[in-house]
């Protein structure tokens, strides 16, 4: 028995280094450029660490059960009559209990901290039309872009609006995204990180034009910033 | 493909039923599928002229209105005509209408022809196959529609079809999938096998049973009839968003209301399993006796008949929004576009169970019984599927964390949804003990159900994943999404109907499988599966969108493998058809009991007698006592041998 329980562990470990190494070697997420998408990206490490456990167990011990005991097509017995075990039942709720309210506890800290605006964050209206964005920069006269332009390392406050129905504003790098609904005002934070360009999807399937429904996204600095508002004011 | 034991009727068969070539009038006026034709032909001029008259009476122009046309005559009383035509009423009718009720002649009963399947038959054996068949044909209709539109995907920008006949395909596919094939092939697996494991005759309403299947094929029919429908199929996703939904062309209301058919035909087969189950079980059959096929039948049936009201409800106010003008839906008017997500989603939330539960069940009996050993915590695996159940009905809003709704609601809902990994953590770790020490035999309902054991693992820890708001609000309405369903509904359902269909094909059909081709097709199906729809957790997260005809072009090779995976998926899908109707046609003559089962569909001849057991069974211990000395699941004279039921 003790031979088997270490054939178990190691085709437990070699299912676990195999996941592992799925999990490390690809680039599963998109480079963060916001603050709030880094603390979704520790979650989201958190969740795939256990995962990877609880993935590696059960496939070890599906594995190891079916190496060992699969018997030919003619074997006629039955196995050992075990009902069941208490204590691994027992066992076998909590562990998972506290793994996922550990998990809970985690994300919720998390969205209450993305959630949280800071002093004056940049007021920005994303409103969604068939089939584009328009972004108006309520804090300097109202003015409206076809694209997306944000300073870095500033709080922006995207107010969401919908003129025909449900769209949903999404930056895959800022790992933020909210439904712009016909008749209520939707609202989320983003704190860019990162200078550069990238891509403002629409997420939720809004009619014919869906997929084509994309703007730009750029992440400037302070001083590019206020020349570009200059620009368009002028 | 006749049934095997179609030239030799068992002995306690009644008379053959007179096919109705015997005279003209017959022909036309007999019960039947002729009938069906012009009665609902004649129920779609009823139901138009209904409307022209109403619309006049109340001097509404134009009189001639297509959509309400549409509803009323061709989306209610057609089929209420078909329906009367091929005799589903029959019976009743004749008692309402107060004529002297006939005896029952068992005329309608069980299948002597191939003949028999093709009408009102009140058999829940017949009934089972004819379920069965039904969702396979639309399963292949759903699959190759999903083949279609991955060939378009294997590109980025538009090759193939335009963008509405993109967005009805997907729409389509999911619809068939969900309504037409995963939850009606369990209906039609547990109506074959629950009665047989009770120990009954049948099912506790045989009439309501037959109805309930042929109110499915036209719901089929109704779904795919919209893409003749001007403007084409609908395409607002098999979700039909509001306000989108009102905006969309006709074949929107083929939607509508082709959703309260299935949901029907749900319904009314989930109160008939509730009363079987609670009124039929063969004497010494106690709750704790049951096999866990019967409980997981039991909870989706409550599951079906609590949720699947609130879908019905939420299409008819779509479709009230659409042509009565109200505005339950639309802002401008005073509707709440929210309040049907919350509506829509306490049906479809519970719905994923739906579609999971029966199939916990089917892994329940193929593992155990493959494995030689009792179930591994038999109570506790029926306990947790309570708990699924009502955790079920608690998590709703967890496919709104993005939607808008009141920020207060997404933590509880977060809880309540991680909280359904632990009853499901329970079933998985019970099935994995449950092979611990088994004497495994790996054929290919085992292997699927291993499959599934595998596969639904990674599907429950991404639904992990996606019950954490923050990363759902990454990674939601994202391919990422479409990957997590489809190793939850492919990974996860499809393949323990896979593993029923070849666990009960020897008992349904008499004979047994070809095992080489099955598994063929499980290694296929399982390799292509994850060549398939692994790739998607990547490119969801990465950052491409679902329901998109065109995409980011650095999602371009990734796509074309998919693609590529997804047409070997769909061709493995041959090998499996090719299997059953050979297998059927003229497979080996099958044991009653092949597997050595204890459960009590096992302990009669292959296919089961007309009325399924000779004597009632006296069932005296619990269904899963492998290895246990002198154990018996119940007491009954032998099954007579399949050789003397086929001699």
């Amino acid at each position: 028995m003790r031979k088997g329980i270490v054939q178990l562990v190691a085709i437990g470990v070699v299912i676990g280094v195999l996941v592992t190494l799925v999990a490390v070697l690809f680039q599963w997420l998109p480079t963060s450029a916001s603050e709030e998408f880094d603390r979704i990206q520790d979650i989201y490490w958190f969740a795939t660490i256990m995962s990877i456990v609880i993935f590696s167990v059960v496939a070890a011990v599906v594995v190891y059960s079916v190496w060992t005991w699969r018997v030919p097509d003619d074997d006629d017995l039955d196995g050992p009559p075990i009902h069941g075990n208490t204590g691994l039942e027992i066992a076998w709720t909590a562990v998972p209990a506290i793994l996922v309210i550990a998990l809970g506890i985690v994300s919720a800290v998390v969205l209450s901290q993305n959630g949280e605006a800071g002093n004056r964050p940049l007021e920005v209206k994303a409103i969604g039309q068939q089939f584009a964005w328009k972004f108006e920069y309520s804090d300097y006269g109202d003015f409206t872009t076809g694209e997306l332009v944000l300073p870095v390392n500033r709080e922006a406050r995207f107010t969401m609006e919908a003129v025909d129905v449900i769209h949903s504003f999404w930056v895959p790098n800022f790992g933020q995204k909210m439904d712009a609904v016909p008749g209520i005002e939707t609202s989320i934070l983003v704190t860019p990180t990162r200078t550069g360009e990238f891509a403002v999807v629409c997420a939720e399937l809004c009619g014919l034009g869906h997929a084509t429904m994309r703007a730009k996204a750029r992440v400037v600095t302070r001083a590019e910033f206020d020349e570009w508002v200059k620009e368009k004011r002028a | 493909m006749t049934v095997s034991h179609s030239d030799t009727p068992h002995a306690e068969y009644p008379p053959h039923f007179e096919p109705p070539h015997g005279s003209t009038w017959k022909f036309f006026f007999g019960p039947g599928l002729v009938r069906g034709g012009w009665m609902a032909g004649v129920g779609f001029v009823l139901g138009t002229l209904l409307v022209l008259a109403l619309r006049r009476w109340w001097g509404w122009e134009p009189y001639w209105l297509t959509e309400v046309i549409l509803v009323v005559g061709g989306m209610v009383a057609t089929p209420i005509g078909f329906l009367g035509g091929i005799g589903a009423f029959d019976y009743w009718l004749h008692y309402i209408s107060g004529r002297p009720t006939r005896p029952e002649d068992h005329s309608g009963h069980g299948a002597r022809t191939w003949r028999d399947y093709f009408r009102v038959n009140t058999d829940h054996k017949v009934i089972g196959v004819q379920y069965l068949v039904t969702t396979f044909v639309f399963f292949t209709i759903g699959g190759l529609m999903a083949m279609f539109f991955r060939a378009e995907l294997a590109q980025p920008g538009l090759q193939f079809v335009d963008s509405q006949t993109f967005n009805g395909l997907v729409s389509m596919h999911a619809t068939l999938m969900i309504f037409l094939f995963i939850i009606p092939a369990f209906a039609g697996l547990a109506n074959f096998a629950v009665p047989l494991m009770l120990g009954a005759p049948d099912m506790a309403f045989p009439r309501l049973n037959a109805l309930s299947f042929w109110l499915l094929p036209i719901a089929g029919v109704m779904f795919l009839a919209s893409f003749i429908a001007p403007g084409g199929a609908f395409g607002a996703g098999w979700t039909g968003y509001a306000p989108l939904a009102e905006g969309q062309p006709l074949g929107q209301t083929f939607f509508n209301m082709g959703v309260q058919w299935a949901g029907a035909s749900s319904i009314l087969t989930a109160l008939n399993f509730l009363v079987t189950i609670i009124t039929m079980r063969a004497p010494g059959m106690t709750f704790w006796r049951m096999p866990l096929l019967v409980w997981a039948n039991f909870t989706t049936s409550l599951l079906v008949v609590i949720a699947t009201p609130f879908i019905a409800g939420s299409q008819f106010f779509v479709m009230f929004d659409r042509i009565m003008h109200t505005s339950f839906f639309t802002p401008e008017g005073g509707g709440y576009v929210l309040g049907y997500q919350h509506i829509f989603w306490f049906y479809s939330h519970p719905a994923v169970y739906i579609m999971m539960l029966p199939g916990f069940g089917i892994v329940s009996e193929v593992i155990s019984s493959m494995s030689r050993k009792p179930i591994f915590g038999y109570r506790l695996m029926a306990l947790s599927l309570m708990g699924i159940l009502v955790l079920g009905f608690s998590v709703w809003a967890h496919h709104m964390f993005v939607a808008g709704m009141a920020d207060w609601l997404r933590v509880p809902m977060m809880i309540t949804t991680l909280l359904i990994a632990i009853p499901t953590g329970i079933k998985v770790f019970s099935w994995t003990a449950t092979l611990w020490r088994g004497r495994i035999h790996l054929n290919t309902p085992m292997l699927f159900a291993l499959g599934f054991l595998t596969m639904f693992v990674i599907g429950g820890l991404s639904g992990i994943y996606l019950g954490s708001v923050p990363i759902d609000i990454a990674a939601s309405d994202t391919y990422f999404i479409v990957a997590h369903i489809h190793y939850v509904l492919f990974g996860g359902s499809v393949f323990t109907i896979f593993a029923g269909i070849y666990y009960w094909f020897p008992k349904m059909t008499g004979r047994m499988y070809n095992e080489r081709l099955g598994k063929w097709h499980f290694w296929l199906t399982f390799v292509s599966f994850n060549a398939t729809f692994f790739p998607m957790h990547y490119v969801g997260l990465r950052g491409m969108p679902r329901r998109v005809f065109d995409y980011d072009s650095a999602f371009g090779d990734l796509n074309f493998v998919i693609s590529i995976a997804s047409f070997v998926l769909g061709a493995s899908f041959i090998v499996f058809v090719y299997n059953m109707i050979t297998s059927w046609a003229n497979g080996p003559i099958a044991d009653a009991n092949p597997w050595r089962a204890h459960t009590l569909e096992w302990q009669v001849s292959s296919p089961p007698p007309i009325f399924n057991f000779d004597e009632i069974p006296q069932v005296v211990g619990g269904p899963y006592e492998y290895g246990v000395p002198g154990a018996r699941h119940a007491v009954m004279s032998p099954a007579k041998e399949a050789e003397e039921v086929h001699a």
